[in-house]
């Protein structure tokens, strides 16, 4: 990553960005002035019920389990959805069980993207959503990452990863450790910034920028503009 | 004796044949590819992140400009999906309704496809034959909503709209009347000498790289690999219809013409199932009148006419609007294969590639 992340402090919006969900709002006193201020209330992080006591885990889940034990941090299901939180350090791994086992067989790379919970540290999810053709399956995999880390790159697995995780690069500025052509994808290459944060204001930084990037970086970092 | 050196060619962004806003570089060894790039982002709108800032209910609306020849099918995947979030239950008739229209935006989708990559090779009569039909099922479209390209097309729960009086009875009637002109595509082209120079053997794609690279919808099942979403993972009232899956043999471009020839007539057998079958009933389950998920995230795929079109959307169960939407946009991750295929291709034959895969740049870059 070439650029500091935008600094700007914990979930509030920056200023004169009507960057808040509709709706999302609450009331709090502001100390000392005690005026009234609505602000959004922070989601502490994705919600990830566990599965069902009566449910028994999919083959492939139980068996990612007994061969990488430590891997695994949580399970969890929600409308008949799997999806296995592991390890950063240990993604290469699970994916390749993933990939091989016979009883799981996950020859599709669907989708890979990212999902950001500011207050929350680790930041970001990264979520790679796997199918199998032949057994006909599904099963999301997350690793939890903090600002600035680096994760594994799934290319070398499966190689429809490569745009994906250029995607999620670009959008979230999530680096991708052994990715083979790491470039933002979307926007341009001297684009400050990355938009699917929630922090980026939904109208983006504004006319400055697009005139002349280097001076908007300039002004912010001077603490100028939010 | 000579030396011959590479030469950079900018395909694009501004080329008849990128349908939109695409460039390809290419590295040429005289005519021949020795290398290239995509470079993709032109039309890129931010849609994931303007959909964050609204309501659920009006996000459909922005999925219309996603695929824009395909409308009506990113209106169903977008409201299966909150359907399955909210554990929805929606009426029968408005599956079926649901269905019709998904496979009737198909056969637009292929007429449009069908019309420019014939073009791009230099048959022009397709192009009007297949415009003269897609008119057609434009026509049907606006009787039942109004629009005839941003449709608009559903609600979470269900439709906002019952079929006017009629109009099943036009649809069958169109059934009848392209039947007839799928034939008269095939005689223009599948037994074409030109046709078959152009296209037989050029980008082939084995089933197995197919699926590593992530290719979905016809351009794998034209390497041999029978996956369908239809079949796999049922949605709508597809489970209730009987239709064939075609599949191509060699994965070249030929094959993937085949397989979209052959779609239109699956297509015309379910919207007859479809439409013999219409049970009575509501077309709008019970809904709340503000709909707002319980906290939580979930991943669902239709099969547009593209490929696999997913989306994942997380709930934080607080606010009117997804606290993420993401969409798996099936012509961004085929558009993933081209530098593969046409490796050691001519420059004509890139034009037949980008046509063959079947990308509309307002879906890749969103």
């Amino acid at each position: 990553m070439s650029e500091s992340p935008p600094e700007s402090g914990g979930n509030t919006p920056p200023s004169g960005a009507r960057a808040e969900p509709i709706g999302a709002e609450v009331s709090r006193t502001a100390p000392g002035t005690g005026e009234v201020v609505r602000t959004i209330a922070p989601p502490a992080g994705p919600a990830e019920p566990p599965p069902p006591p009566g449910l028994a885990l999919p083959p492939f889940i139980a068996d990612l389990q007994s061969a990488h034990p430590d891997a695994v941090e949580h399970i969890s299901w929600w409308v008949g959805d799997w999806s296995v939180v592991v390890r950063p350090s240990r993604l290469l791994e699970v994916a390749a069980r993933l990939r091989h086992a016979p009883g799981a067989a996950f020859d599709l790379c669907s989708d890979v993207t990212a999902t950001d919970w500011p207050p929350r540290t680790p930041r970001f999810d990264v979520i790679y959503c796997l199918c199998s053709t032949t057994l006909r399956h599904r099963v999301r995999v997350k690793v939890r990452i903090g600002d600035g880390e680096s994760v594994p790159s799934v290319t070398a697995v499966w190689p429809a990863a490569s745009w994906l995780e250029r995607e999620v690069f670009d959008l979230f500025g999530i680096g991708f450790t052994g990715h083979p052509d790491l470039r933002r994808i979307l926007m341009p290459d001297e684009w400050q910034g990355h938009p699917q944060r929630k922090d980026y204001p939904l109208e983006g930084p504004g006319e400055m920028l697009m005139e002349n990037p280097m001076d908007w970086l300039r002004v912010r970092r001077a603490g100028e503009i939010e | 004796m000579f030396d011959t050196t590479e030469l950079v060619l900018n395909m694009g962004p501004q080329h008849p044949s990128t349908h939109g806003v695409l460039r390809v570089v290419l590295r040429l060894d005289g005519e021949r590819v020795v290398g290239s790039e995509i470079v993709i982002g032109y039309l890129h709108r931010g849609i994931e992140k303007l959909c964050e800032h609204r309501d659920w209910a009006q996000i459909v609306l922005l999925t219309d400009r996603m695929d824009y020849v395909a409308a009506a099918s990113n209106n169903l995947g977008y409201c299966e999906t909150v359907e399955k979030l909210m554990s929805l239950e929606v009426p029968r008739r408005a599956r079926y309704i649901r269905t019709i229209l998904a496979e009737l935006q198909r056969i637009a989708s292929h007429c449009l496809w069908l019309g420019t990559h014939a073009m791009d090779m230099g048959a022009m009569t397709v192009f009007l034959y297949a415009f003269r039909e897609r008119e057609l099922v434009l026509d049907l479209f606006e009787e039942y909503c109004g629009a005839r390209l941003t449709y608009n097309a559903m609600r979470i729960g269900g439709l906002p709209l019952d079929i006017p009086a009629g109009w099943g009875q036009k649809v069958q009637a169109f059934c009848t009347l392209f039947e007839r002109k799928v034939e008269e595509y095939e005689e223009l082209l599948t037994q074409n000498r030109i046709w078959l120079n152009r296209t037989r053997n050029i980008g082939v794609i084995s089933g197995e790289d197919a699926m590593a690279i992530g290719l979905t919808g016809p351009p794998l099942r034209a390497s041999a690999v029978s996956r369908d979403l239809r079949k796999a993972e049922p949605y709508a009232a597809y489970d209730e219809f009987e239709f064939d899956v075609p599949i191509g043999s060699t994965g070249d471009t030929y094959d993937r013409y085949l397989v979209r020839m052959e779609e239109f007539r699956q297509s015309i057998r379910i919207v007859r199932q479809a439409l013999d079958g219409l049970p009575e009933g509501p077309i709008l389950g019970r809904v709340p009148r503000l709909i707002k998920p319980p906290a939580g995230e979930t991943y669902h795929a239709i099969e547009s006419p593209k490929g696999e079109l997913g989306f994942f959307i997380v709930s934080d169960g607080k606010s009117n609007a997804p606290y993420r939407f993401r969409v798996r946009p099936p012509s961004f991750c085929n558009l993933q294969a081209l530098p593969r295929l046409i490796q050691g291709h001519l420059v004509s034959d890139v034009v037949a590639l980008i046509g063959s895969l079947d990308i509309v740049v307002g879906e890749v870059d969103r």
